[in-house]
């Protein structure tokens, strides 16, 4: 565990950038720090491998003060990424990625097999490795920033607004891809970014910082945005903190009917015989249950039902396995105020009001609410108002 | 043929010999200087407020005549080639001081920031990373100061017989022969021209990480810098 306590970083004009932060950061998950320009998130971080060092208190890695250390040898137990990737553009990609384990004294072959290896895993084609950076896209580049950092196998990551020079898209590839390498080798990442979306998405537990280097509150990403603990998180975290929480709920109890559901071949008996008295349209789907669209039930001819005569119904989520925030997304992108929800194949496994997704929600927000008292009580600690 | 290359015998030199004593004569200052300003630019770099007066200096230094350097170092050299080398040497230093710290500057900053956080020492990153990033960039210094050099060492036949190439002037005028004077212009010329090239092939062999927009910049920071 990185444990920070108490540091002060004050530079020689009397700057303050980072105020009597203490943070202990877990093993084996990713702790974001986030907050706007100028709270001290990269000092931080840079205090961590000692590229900045504190004047006040003290870093221990698992226990051992970093400043006890070799400082080059404990940066070179540490991976780290950087911004626009910093990569050595006068080197190849799999030189650039083998230079940490080279510098700890590996052979070239094994450190070259190593290189490989990792471009593989961060998913870069193997073609690109004689290349030089500048052959390679922005989100290439970055990509092989974390292949380099993972190099010698460090079990910490320091990442620095790893991701802020792509664009949305790329971005968004990335971060999956980050989840992906956590949940594979377990590191124990931090993080820092500006960007509040970023630090809910990927965090275990998130670091709010405000300007003048102070902690405005640690917390997983549900209780940030459940129980910001002043008006700066709240501002900070945005107007639709609501509905950004709902990515924390799950879909599984989502109560889904299957009774509008009809397929494109149905006769007339059976387009007479749906009981419509609970939604108000049809969904109609192909003959392999993938839904087509939405109809009313009268202007439904069996036979003749044709594709471009039915209303969109924008886009399924997946039922079960995306959050309340993806019903109900979907919910109001349909025409009809009609969420429709669709197994892994594709086929339709039922539909769903924004009402109901209400109810979901209310029950969810409920649920936590017994949760976190049940949580506070057994801490001993003051309960705080749940919003 | 022959008889176009046939030189006065009171130069001592067929003109293959005066080609190689004019490169010699041009390039070693030239490296020298090299060997000078690496670990100045470094200084310069490291302590920002050094650049400034440095810079000064070797501009006033460019501005000395080099009549004026050799009325000085003849008493300490005498007529040889080092009287003439010392003041093209110095000369070297104008362009190549900020072609190097101007080179090493233009080191991104997470590229050092990436070296630092890898456990790179300052030694290790100033060679493995700042040199080799900085390099186009010198080279581009290394051409202006080569191709200058290899024009000022004309100078050298008023110190007498060491002005390789540019002694053919002087013998051209003596007995009135414009074909020795040809011989030096257009050899010197061509000789600044293939240490021109030599120099680029170089930095193509050096660089293949370059992208090809960018080889013209190195030239017109390396011109910028010559000014």
């Amino acid at each position: 565990m990185i444990r920070i306590d108490s540091v002060t970083k004050r530079y020689p004009d009397g700057t303050v950038a980072v105020d009597r932060l203490s943070l202990d950061i877990p093993d084996r998950s990713i702790t974001v720090l986030v907050g706007p320009s100028g709270c001290g998130k990269t000092t931080t971080l840079r205090m961590i491998n000692r590229m900045v060092e504190p004047s006040e208190g003290t870093i221990t890695l698992d226990g051992v003060d970093i400043m006890k250390q070799p400082v080059n040898t404990l940066r070179r137990s540490m991976g780290y990424v950087i911004q626009n990737a910093g990569l050595f553009q006068h080197r190849t990609i799999v030189d650039n990625i083998a230079t940490v384990p080279r510098m700890l004294g590996w052979g070239k072959d094994k450190a070259r097999a190593r290189a490989r290896e990792l471009m593989e895993r961060v998913g870069l084609d193997a073609a690109l490795a004689k290349r030089y950076p500048y052959q390679l896209s922005g989100g290439q580049q970055q990509r092989v920033g974390v292949a380099r950092a993972l190099a010698a196998d460090p079990p910490v990551l320091l990442m620095d607004e790893p991701f802020s020079a792509v664009d949305p898209i790329v971005r968004k590839g990335l971060q999956d891809e980050l989840l992906w390498i956590q949940a594979e080798l377990g590191k124990t990442i931090v993080f820092v970014t500006h960007d509040i979306d970023e630090a809910v998405k990927l965090g275990t537990m998130v670091a709010v910082m405000r300007t003048g280097g102070h902690l405005a509150q640690f917390a997983p990403p549900a209780e940030l945005l459940t129980d910001p603990a002043d008006a700066f998180v709240e501002d900070f975290l945005g107007a639709d903190r609501g509905i950004r929480r709902l990515s924390f709920f799950p879909s599984v109890g989502l109560e889904l009917l299957t009774a509008p559901i009809i397929a494109v071949d149905a006769t007339a008996e059976q387009i007479a015989a749906r009981d419509t008295t609970d939604a108000p349209y049809l969904l109609v789907t192909d003959l392999d249950g993938k839904p087509l669209g939405w109809a009313e039930p009268g202007e439904l001819t069996a036979g003749e039902i044709r594709q471009d005569q039915l209303l969109s119904y924008g886009r399924p989520f997946i039922a079960g396995t995306d959050s309340l925030r993806a019903a109900l997304d979907c919910a109001v992108l349909s025409p009809t105020g009609w969420a429709v929800a669709v197994d892994g194949e594709g086929r339709a496994a039922g539909v769903v009001s924004q009402q109901t997704i209400g109810e979901a929600i209310r029950g969810a927000h409920a649920e936590r609410r017994a949760d976190g008292e049940a949580g506070t009580k057994a801490d001993g600690k003051t309960e705080k108002a749940a919003r | 043929m022959s008889e176009l290359f046939d030189l006065p015998s009171d130069l001592q030199h067929s003109y293959f010999g005066l080609v190689m004593l004019h490169l010699r004569e041009a390039l070693l200052p030239v490296l020298f200087g090299l060997l000078v300003a690496l670990p100045l630019a470094q200084l310069c770099v490291r302590l920002r407020w050094l650049y400034p007066p440095v810079l000064w200096v070797t501009t006033v230094l460019y501005a000395i005549p080099s009549l004026a350097f050799f009325v000085i170092l003849i008493d300490y050299t005498g007529l040889s080639e080092l009287t003439v080398m010392i003041p093209l040497a110095i000369y070297s230093l104008v362009v190549l001081v900020p072609a190097i710290v101007d080179g090493v500057r233009s080191v991104p900053q997470e590229t050092l920031a990436a070296a630092t956080a890898m456990g790179f020492g300052p030694v290790r990153r100033y060679v493995q990373v700042q040199l080799p990033i900085a390099a186009p960039a010198i080279i581009a210094g290394l051409r202006v100061a080569s191709v200058s050099s290899v024009s000022l060492v004309s100078v050298g036949m008023l110190i007498g017989n060491q002005g390789a190439l540019g002694n053919l002037l002087n013998s051209g005028m003596i007995y009135n022969q414009p074909r020795l004077i040809w011989l030096s212009v257009v050899g010197t010329a061509v000789l600044a021209v293939l240490v021109d090239a030599a120099l680029i092939g170089v930095r193509i062999l050096l660089t293949p990480w370059m992208p090809r927009g960018a080889r013209k910049n190195t030239r017109t920071l390396a011109k910028a810098a010559a000014r």
